[in-house]
């Protein structure tokens, strides 16, 4: 019982990871980027190619999947993604399924469709029982990964001068250019790191969620369920929602496996309905 | 002789002629539809393929109707053309061997979920619209998927049989009767889509697609035009995905999964959303791209796929049809004329 407990926990908070960074794009820059699982995808598969052909250590796998999905991230911005921030959600909507089709195909055509394995190192792997409870090693050290993450973030956007600025841009990216911010670099610095977040959550995942060529399709709707269910306007919202998310998922996968995945359709599309600001969002005062 | 000139161009400085051109019929669009009705004759071997650009044709339709003209985007179209799919095939299978009686039955079912539905889908923002259509069509696939002793789950729904269409035509293994059949119904639900959306009616959703609180201000109910043209656009993908199940005899979960609505999109923006001509375009063109790209690389023609919708959008709107707008616009001052319109 508290195993599935601790193993949903895990699994909540590898989506928070994967979801946070488009809870910024989405939510703060009002962008509809259903690729963000490609990125997430990069990450994932960065590990993979590193650890099984070139052996590299997982711990440098971890910060290796966020620089290069945050450097992927900031090419595409500044070669595409800027270019739409003004059209309307469709193109937005269409030119994202376009990059994850793409994604899809070109992963399947350079790495193979199987699903790809990695093996975590020693150090990670066993159990061990903390006030009683058996853990895996690995499912605590995502967890303290992304408690620490989601404090930072919270910290890096509340507390200080970049999260002003951002919050300023995206408020009122007139005024804000006129109060000399530099909003087009803020906005892909920021892109880069919601990216660089979901590579990360690739990194993590890999192990946890498994990682196929049809990832970011497979996932697109977990990181929306996230979004809508925690709301953009806070990062607690997103943290508790994919909490809520990973243990619902898992318990559900456990206990009534013929249920499958339609209880958190379900429960996304009543929640929309019910608080379309979501469920811990507070309704936009603009 | 001048008569038909009048019929063909109306007067366009009169509000009533403005009014009316878009309304009367093209000589090329008679062309087009003698063309496709002649190609039964001409190309009797592309038949299967022609069969399946109508039923395209027909989806996109659908989807142009509610994004095109109302302006609501959704990603879960699929959904309506499912479950027509799927109310077609039970119906097939079990004892209505009728197509047109089921064509009917699986088009009010499919736009009794859009009816249901609309509700769902007009409140909220774009983002909210694009999420609960696409979690209505996630659910409907879960339930196909998991109430599989009814729809035969993953192995497909077989054992659909279908009578001769109107008692008269039997459906043949070349598909000869098939394409007949779904150019005809194309034909004619596409005849009653130009009637509505050049209706006052039409001009009105083009009028809340533009600024819906503007419109509201002007006394236009516009929740209610909205869940009519989504409920109507809805039974309009329920009997297109009525005559995939009907002229293939068979349904499977894939009617239902995501790259269907995907594709449908893509269609549309191919061809050029907000205009109805712009689903036929794009369904003949995504048909053709897809057999080309099919033929050179089976399992990677998705990649050349996002590239189209990728191209599509930084390269501008209107698709093809809008190109051939601007195209002919710019022919027509070089040579000196003005704007055709």
């Amino acid at each position: 019982m508290l195993t599935i407990l601790s193993d949903g926990i895990a699994y909540g908070m590898v989506l928070f990871v994967l979801a946070c960074g488009l809870s910024v794009t989405l939510g703060l820059m009002n962008f509809i980027n259903l690729a963000h699982g490609a990125f997430a995808m990069a990450g994932g598969y960065l590990t993979v190619v590193l650890m099984n052909r070139f052996g590299v250590s997982f711990f440098l796998c971890i910060p290796a999947g966020f620089l290069v999905s945050a450097a992927l991230g900031a090419l595409l911005e500044r070669t595409l993604y800027a270019r739409l921030y003004a059209k309307s959600h469709l193109d937005q909507v269409l030119f994202s399924i376009g990059l994850v089709f793409m994604a899809v195909s070109a992963i399947d055509y350079f790495m193979g469709a199987q699903q790809q394995l990695i093996t975590l190192p020693p150090s990670l792997q066993g159990r061990v029982t903390v006030l009683g409870v058996s853990i895996g090693v690995y499912r605590l050290f995502v967890i303290a990964i992304c408690l620490v993450l989601a404090i930072a973030l919270q910290l890096i956007l509340s507390r200080t001068r970049f999260g002003s600025q951002l919050r300023a841009a995206v408020d009122d990216a007139r005024v804000a250019r006129g109060l000399g911010i530099n909003v087009s670099l803020i906005f892909t610095f920021t892109f880069a790191f919601g990216s660089g977040l979901a590579g990360l959550g690739g990194v993590l995942g890999a192990e946890i969620l498994g990682m196929d060529p049809t990832f970011p399709l497979k996932f697109m709707i977990y990181f929306l369920v996230v979004i809508s269910v925690g709301g953009t306007t806070t990062l607690t919202g997103p943290l508790l929602a994919s909490i809520l998310l990973g243990i619902a998922d898992v318990a559900g996968k456990y206990y009534v496996p013929t249920v499958g995945s339609f209880i958190i359709y379900t429960i996304m599309v009543v929640v929309l309905i019910l608080r379309p600001q979501g469920l811990f969002g507070r309704a936009h005062a603009r | 002789m001048s008569a038909l000139l009048t019929y063909f161009r109306p007067d366009t400085r009169t509000a009533s002629g403005a009014l009316l051109a878009p309304a009367r019929w093209q000589p090329l669009e008679i062309l087009f539809w003698l063309f496709a009705v002649s190609l039964f004759w001409l190309a009797p071997s592309k038949v299967l393929l022609l069969n399946e650009i109508a039923i395209l044709a027909l989806f996109a339709l659908s989807l142009d109707l509610i994004l095109g003209y109302a302006g609501i985007v959704s990603l879960g179209h699929g959904a309506f053309f499912g479950l027509g799919a799927y109310v077609a095939g039970l119906l097939g299978k079990h004892g209505l061997h009728d197509p047109v009686a089921g064509l009917l039955i699986s088009g009010g079912v499919a736009a009794l979920l859009g009816f249901v539905t609309s509700f769902l889908v007009l409140r909220g923002s774009d983002l909210t619209k694009l999420m609960v259509t696409l979690g209505v069509a996630l659910i409907l696939r879960e339930l196909a998927n998991k109430f599989s002793t009814i729809t035969g789950g993953a192995d497909g729904l077989t054992g659909v049989t279908m009578g001769p269409v109107l008692g008269l035509f039997e459906f043949d293994i070349f598909g000869k009767t098939a394409y007949a059949y779904s150019l005809a119904v194309l034909f004619i639900l596409f005849y009653i889509a130009r009637r509505l959306v050049n209706s006052p009616y039409g001009l009105l959703l083009r009028a809340i697609k533009g600024n819906s609180l503007r419109a509201g201000a002007m006394g236009v109910p516009t929740s209610l035009r909205l869940v009519i043209i989504y409920t109507i656009a809805a039974g309009y993908a329920g009997i297109a995905g009525a005559l995939l199940a009907q002229t293939s005899q068979f349904v499977s979960l894939d009617v239902l999964d995501f790259h269907r609505s995907a594709d449908v999109l893509l269609v549309l923006v191919l061809g050029g959303s907000g205009q109805l001509w712009g689903a036929v375009v794009g369904a003949i063109a995504f048909k053709i791209m897809y057999d080309f790209l099919a033929a050179i690389t089976p399992q990677y023609w998705q990649f050349w796929v996002g590239l189209v919708l990728v191209l599509i959008v930084l390269l501008g709107k209107g698709g093809i049809l809008g190109f051939y707008g601007a195209g002919r616009d710019w022919l027509a001052n070089r040579l000196g004329k003005g704007g055709v319109r």
